[in-house]
């Protein structure tokens, strides 16, 4: 049974955009060989970090959202941990209630680009102000 | 003599005591994004600590979340351990 995972990690700011570039390959391929199938992905670009990681205090961060099977992802935290162009991850099984949100969510992004340039997305989740 | 009754022209302004409500139940959110670090500023103080239930009126069951939330954005860079004068 495959199930919904989400990862999102950090590169080294000494990269260059296409080692960077490749680096995200590499981590695709690798998901992919394994039978691993996308359902998202997206590059927030050099980003800075709340508190220095590595001596460096901004980052390349990455998502990728994918269906795999469970045993898949031992393996691939394994590579994320021996590859030292990355300083951070994170994986995370989605649970229902996340794979709708994040539906939502791109969905709400594809219709605001599409029908207006000029206005900003609106925030995802209404929120009321701290008594 | 004098008369020390204090007597105000209008009503002292009296903190109505209005009752803390979860957001999350009234609002019907599932789930809570780590991502959303604007989100999750609501839920740490100036320091970056994660807030007590009686002070943002969260229930049990999603204040879990937002604390598994806080603490995944912090392990991504996304909000500190530790500051001074976050906000």
């Amino acid at each position: 049974m495959q199930k919904q995972y989400e990862t999102v990690f950090i590169m080294t700011p000494v990269l260059s955009e296409d080692q960077m570039k490749e680096t995200v390959e590499k981590f695709r391929r690798f998901l992919t060989e394994r039978g691993a199938e996308f359902v998202h992905e997206e590059n927030w670009g050099l980003r800075k970090l709340a508190y220095p990681i590595q001596k460096k205090s901004t980052g390349f961060y990455q998502l990728f959202e994918f269906k795999a099977e469970p045993d898949v992802i031992r393996p691939y935290e394994t590579e994320f941990k021996r590859d030292e162009r990355i300083m951070r991850y994170l994986t995370v099984a989605l649970d229902k209630y996340a794979v709708a949100y994040n539906e939502k969510k791109r969905a709400k992004k594809a219709s605001a680009s599409a029908e207006d340039e000029k206005h900003e997305p609106e925030e995802i989740i209404p929120s009321a102000p701290i008594e | 003599m004098q008369n020390t009754d204090v007597k105000y022209l209008t009503p002292i302004a009296v903190e109505v005591n209005k009752k803390k409500y979860c957001r999350f139940k009234k609002l019907g959110i599932k789930y809570i994004d780590y991502k959303d670090a604007n989100f999750l500023l609501k839920f740490v103080n100036e320091q970056g600590k994660i807030l007590p239930r009686r002070i943002t009126g969260t229930s049990n069951k999603y204040q879990k979340k937002v604390a598994q939330a806080v603490k995944r954005a912090r392990h991504l860079a996304l909000l500190p351990y530790v500051t001074d004068c976050l906000k």
